[in-house]
């Protein structure tokens, strides 16, 4: 295990931000951290990178304490903050310069390294302006290049994707995928499709508690129930299919149910038969997966 | 800490503030010993720089809170506070190398008054008729004055994430030890602590400093405030 966090808690004045988080990342695997705003994803990034100080529990990277050698930790940590914070008086090359002399790579190392991420990032083309002169989207490519600069073991990416244009979502999801091969990177975001998009397995928290934590397949497979939706001219009662599955009407039509059952194939073909007997006409009958978005509804609004 | 510490000097020279900053600190100290009839080493007719020395403290008071009050309240306003404090430097590092950077400024703030020592040597008569010890423990005793006025703005701008606070709070700070304590040893009520007061005070170790003579307690109480100073700093950013 790469990455390993173990029962943070983490306390504000009156509210607990964090209670007895625990998790852990693999090597080569995209871990997404999920979670609505406020839930904890970035105090939990921020005491792994040993910004804050949790009130109890550690994080350990590659078996190293944060809270013991926090220097040892940030050397294997490649971090894009929150907000990504820039020096924005300084140009991109300047910028990478200094924050890899802060990692101790100097010279010709650190010119050869600056030059193989500008490329990489996507930034050639701004690459000899200001930060101030960039926008948001090349912002967040410089950040991301100022996470990889000491090639780090372990990478966190607090919402890397916010306030970028489609385009950019595709491209900087596309240099995510990339550079997780070989890599342990973990990264907050409450956008699902991203999820969907590039994660394996997935965690999510919240009012600071982790309330699943699994495979992304697992995840959708064991909430994923099908749910059947029905159409028809006439007016329906929510009786009939009580042998079917559970059933409700959509938007509080009479025409339309909703029924959510564990096999699809076997709950149309009951269906069928009910429209049948009751002789009803009938508009459609829809068959709609649950995703990660209902998912991830259902999870942090029950609780 | 080498990195950090170019950063900063570089941001410093970066934009017109830092040039502004060391221009008025010339033009003001030059106007005092050059110009201006009441303080002017011309009208006063001796060949001494007294004028430099006692009217750049009143300078330092404002220009070097000046320089260091971005230093890290400016960090922690734009987040880039959290780009040093991930980084492998400890909470020393980055509080040592932003005080070398400050008390670099300092020096090539003040390196240009070398310039009227020697424009003395010249006007005095016979040439060179100057107390030379008298004006390098002066200069001295100005670098080491400029040394803990930097340790406390550092301090000040490690207090607040907003400049201003922090310029004000330095200032303050600077002005409660070096003319303070001065001050107030002329109170009546005070006159049973008189010398510790005294002692305690920047202005009289600095003025001691400027009769040639570099004394070792003068030294010792300079470097113990600005490692307080330091010190103090350290604590006030550790994780929280």
């Amino acid at each position: 295990m790469s990455l390993i966090v173990q029962n943070l808690t983490k306390i504000y004045a009156a509210q607990k931000a964090l209670d007895q988080v625990s998790f852990e990342a693999e090597k080569g695997q995209v871990l997404g951290f999920l979670g609505p705003n406020g839930a904890g994803k970035s105090t939990t990034m921020k005491i792994a990178t040993g910004f804050l100080l949790p009130d109890e529990g550690d994080v350990l990277i590659n078996g190293i304490s944060v809270l013991k050698s926090p220097q040892a930790v940030s050397k294997l940590i490649g971090y894009l903050p929150e907000h990504n914070p820039l020096y924005l008086d300084m140009y991109v090359r300047e910028f990478l310069g200094f924050i890899a002399g802060l990692y101790g790579i100097k010279g010709q190392k650190a010119k050869s390294r600056i030059e193989e991420l500008i490329p990489l990032c996507g930034l050639e083309v701004e690459a000899h302006k200001k930060i101030n002169q960039l926008s948001k989207g090349y912002r967040q490519r410089v950040g991301l290049a100022k996470a990889l600069i000491h090639d780090p073991e372990v990478i966190i990416l607090d919402e890397p994707t916010t306030g970028l244009d489609p385009n950019q979502l595709v491209e900087i999801r596309a240099l995510i995928k990339k550079i997780s091969k070989e890599k342990t990177l973990i990264l907050s975001t409450h956008i699902m499709q991203e999820v969907e998009a590039i994660c394996e397995k997935v965690v999510i928290i919240n009012k600071g508690k982790i309330v699943a934590s699994d495979l992304l397949s697992n995840l959708k497979s064991e909430v994923g129930k099908v749910a059947l939706i029905l159409e028809t001219e006439e007016a329906l009662d929510l009786t009939w299919f009580g042998s079917i599955g559970q059933a409700e009407f959509v938007q509080d039509k009479q025409s339309t149910v909703s029924i959510l059952v564990e096999d699809g194939s076997v709950g149309r073909k009951a269906l069928l038969q009910i429209v049948q007997e009751k002789e009803l006409n009938l508009i459609s009958i829809q068959q709609k997966e649950k995703n990660l978005e209902s998912i991830f509804q259902q999870i942090t609004q029950s609780k | 800490m080498r990195a950090l510490y170019w950063k900063e000097i570089n941001a410093f020279f970066g934009n017109l503030s830092g040039f502004l900053i060391l221009g008025v600190f010339l033009i003001s100290v030059g106007l005092m010993v050059w110009v201006f009839p009441d303080s002017s080493v011309l009208a006063y007719g001796f060949a001494d720089l007294e004028p430099l020395f006692v009217y750049t403290p009143y300078v330092f008071t404002f220009l070097i809170p000046a320089i260091t009050m971005k230093m890290i309240a400016e960090e922690k306003k734009t987040g880039t506070w959290e780009i040093l404090r991930t980084s492998p430097l400890g909470n020393l590092e980055i509080i040592l190398a932003k005080y070398l950077a400050a008390f670099t400024l300092v020096f090539i703030a003040v390196l240009p008054t070398l310039v009227y020592y020697f424009s003395i040597v010249q006007l005095g008569d016979p040439v060179g008729n100057i107390d030379h010890a008298g004006f390098f423990g002066s200069w001295i005793g100005l670098l080491f004055i400029g040394a803990v006025f930097s340790a406390i703005g550092i301090f000040a701008s490690a207090l607040t994430s907003h400049q201003i606070i922090a310029f004000i709070w330095g200032v303050f700070m600077i002005f409660l030890l070096y003319f303070g304590l001065t001050a107030l040893v002329q109170l009546q009520v005070m006159s049973s602590f008189a010398l510790l007061l005294e002692e305690l005070s920047l202005s009289y170790h600095y003025e001691s400093m400027s009769r040639g003579v570099i004394e070792a307690q003068n030294v010792a109480y300079f470097l113990s405030i600005i490692i307080l100073m330091l010190g103090l700093t350290v604590i006030l950013i550790r994780r929280k």
